[in-house]
């Protein structure tokens, strides 16, 4: 039995939807009730909703043999998995923005806040700007606003956000999408149920090599 | 079962088979400090699991470390001997972070280590000693070998800035195909050589199936070689079972070179074993003798362990304050001399699972 970690919300249930087209449904998990778990035991799968900044945690830890992460948790919390598949949804993009007129002042550090510290870091490390991070756990639009950093590090998905608090996007980083990930060790005593889960997966992306 | 025998934990247990394994074939046991200088680590970090190392200073002023890593200590106190092999093995504590954990913890570690001229029986009897470790921790266990000599090829082949090489080698280790298929684009890396490159990386299994593969691409014919001979030696020894050929184990082409390997066992999350030779170690350190060894980690072993029915005690044996101290002292012997296991106390515990539980007294003595 493989057990897989989803996302909780609306990217979870476009990613079980995958998974069932795959050739692996699970029907009760659609039902509104409060179990945690639902299993198909003739197909071999257990799925479970997790927050999804946890789907990488429970998969390193071997609790869930295969899950589905978003890139910025993996380049964030780097966790010891293998990314099998690009799922080629959930699609954002990592980006740098601040007010609309911002002009960065080389003679000052940079305060930038961020949920994603490595990231920030590593991105300012690459252009050798001093800065000083300020980690925060949620609103990170609010940061410049109040000028409690001058810039903030965050996901943009529509950037509807930024335009109405008079933000932009000044840089982006990188892109984000969803991964199919799996344990490693599960990976060597399930090599071929997760195969099948990811070929069966790859057919719907755009990915055929 | 001899009491003795009864009273080990199961990592002592394992400890001790895997002692009896490494003595077997002439490996002698390396003892060393639980400190170092800093020094041998702050030169490579890149060699070390985890960065993070617990240091101190001495009262000489000199900066210390508690150990994080075995084999730099073992190679600094090793002769530059190229004559013969010379074989150990040890049971040592690292002290480091693990996985995404930020704490430091004390990580109980065995392994073993050859340094010399090393040959190609000494990297399969190497490899051989891994998985009958793992063997001994468990029947159902994998051992997965790769072989940098052609990781190393296929990259370099390629033309690509060393920085993407490195990032080509990050995919590679984490099975992740379409992040080196599009490296190789940004690159303007050749077509052809890309692709090979991403079916030596999506390559896994058993050497029979991926050793044809490996025939088919420009692989170093010397390094596909060796990966024939180590699948007859391990048909040899009939571990053949267990044995996988897979690039995806990728360790740092700073220090490894040739065959490099890890192993799992089912029921723990990550690798129990890891290893390789690191004969570019031994040049940064000044060596010109050859290595290769490798390292069990014992922390995570107890997550396949039964969990422990046996009772705290066969007996508990309640006293009160009439009973003499010597009285009980003969009861206790008696049982134990039984075979039994004994915990005397003047009050039940509140917590403990007990065999039985016996009552003494003097007062219902002489009552009676």
């Amino acid at each position: 039995m493989l057990n897989i970690a989803l996302p909780k919300g609306r990217l979870g249930e476009k990613v079980y939807a995958m998974f069932a087209r795959a050739g692996f449904p699970c029907p009760g998990i659609l039902e509104e009730n409060r179990k945690l778990v639902f299993e198909n035991e003739e197909k071999g799968v257990r799925y479970f909703w997790v927050k999804p900044s946890d789907v990488a945690v429970y998969v390193e830890r071997g609790a869930a043999d295969v899950g589905v992460a978003g890139k910025d948790i993996l380049l964030e919390h780097v966790p010891d998995v293998y990314e099998l598949l690009d799922l080629k949804t959930g699609i954002c993009r990592m980006a740098v923005a601040g007010p609309k007129d911002f002009r960065d002042d080389p003679r000052r550090k940079l305060r930038v806040a961020t949920k994603f510290d490595r990231i920030a870091g590593e991105y300012y490390a690459s252009l050798g700007r001093d800065i000083d991070i300020i980690h925060l756990n949620g609103s990170i639009e609010l940061a410049p606003l109040l000028g409690l950093s001058d810039v903030i590090v965050d996901i943009v998905e529509t950037g509807t956000t930024l335009r109405e608090n008079g933000l932009a996007v000044i840089a982006e980083i990188l892109p984000i999408s969803a991964r199919l990930i799996t344990n490693k060790a599960s990976y060597e005593f399930c090599r071929a149920e997760i195969e099948a889960i990811r070929a069966g997966i790859l057919d719907q992306t755009e990915e055929k090599a | 079962m001899d009491p003795v025998v009864s009273a080990l934990t199961s990592e002592e247990r394992t400890l001790l088979k895997l002692r009896a394994l490494y003595r077997q074939y002439g490996y002698a046991q390396y003892r060393m400090s639980k400190f170092e200088e800093y020094d041998l680590y702050a030169g490579n970090k890149d060699f070390l699991v985890s960065e993070n190392v617990l240091t101190f200073t001495d009262l000489n002023g000199k900066l210390m470390a508690l150990k994080p890593d075995v084999t730099l200590s073992i190679v600094r106190g090793s002769p530059d001997r190229t004559d013969s092999v010379r074989k150990v093995f040890y049971n040592e504590n690292v002290y480091r972070t693990a996985g995404s954990s930020r704490a430091f913890r004390e990580i109980p570690q065995t392994g073993l280590e050859c340094i010399g001229p090393i040959d190609d029986y000494c990297i399969l009897e190497v490899l051989l000693l891994a998985a009958e470790s793992l063997r001994r921790i468990s029947d159902r266990c994998v051992l997965e070998i790769s072989q940098l000599d052609i990781l190393g090829a296929l990259t370099e082949g390629l033309g690509v800035p060393e920085e993407t090489r490195r990032k080509l080698l990050k995919c590679i280790g984490a099975k992740n195909l379409h992040e080196l298929r599009a490296l190789c684009r940004e690159a303007g890396a050749e077509a052809e050589k890309a692709q090979q490159l991403e079916k030596l990386a999506a390559a896994g299994g058993s050497p029979e199936e991926v050793l044809p593969l490996l025939r088919a691409l420009p692989c170093p014919k010397g390094a596909v070689k060796q990966l024939e001979a180590l699948a007859e030696g391990f048909r040899a020894a009939g571990l053949e079972d267990m044995l996988r050929i897979d690039f995806s184990v990728v360790n740092d082409m700073q220090y490894y070179n040739g065959i490099v390997f890890r192993g799992f066992v089912y029921g723990v999350p990550a690798g129990v074993l890891s290893g390789g030779q690191y004969d570019r170690l031994m040049r940064k350190m000044g060596r010109s003798a050859g290595a290769i060894g490798f390292a069990v980690y014992l922390d995570e072993l107890e997550r396949i362990v039964p969990e422990d029915t046996t009772p705290d005690a066969d007996v508990l044996l309640l006293y009160d304050e009439s009973v003499s101290p010597a009285r009980v002292c003969r009861e206790t012997r008696a049982l134990t001399a039984a075979g039994k296991t004994v915990m005397a106390q003047q009050r039940e515990p509140d917590r403990g699972v007990f065999g039985e539980v016996r009552r003494l007294t003097e007062k219902e003595d002489r009552d009676a």
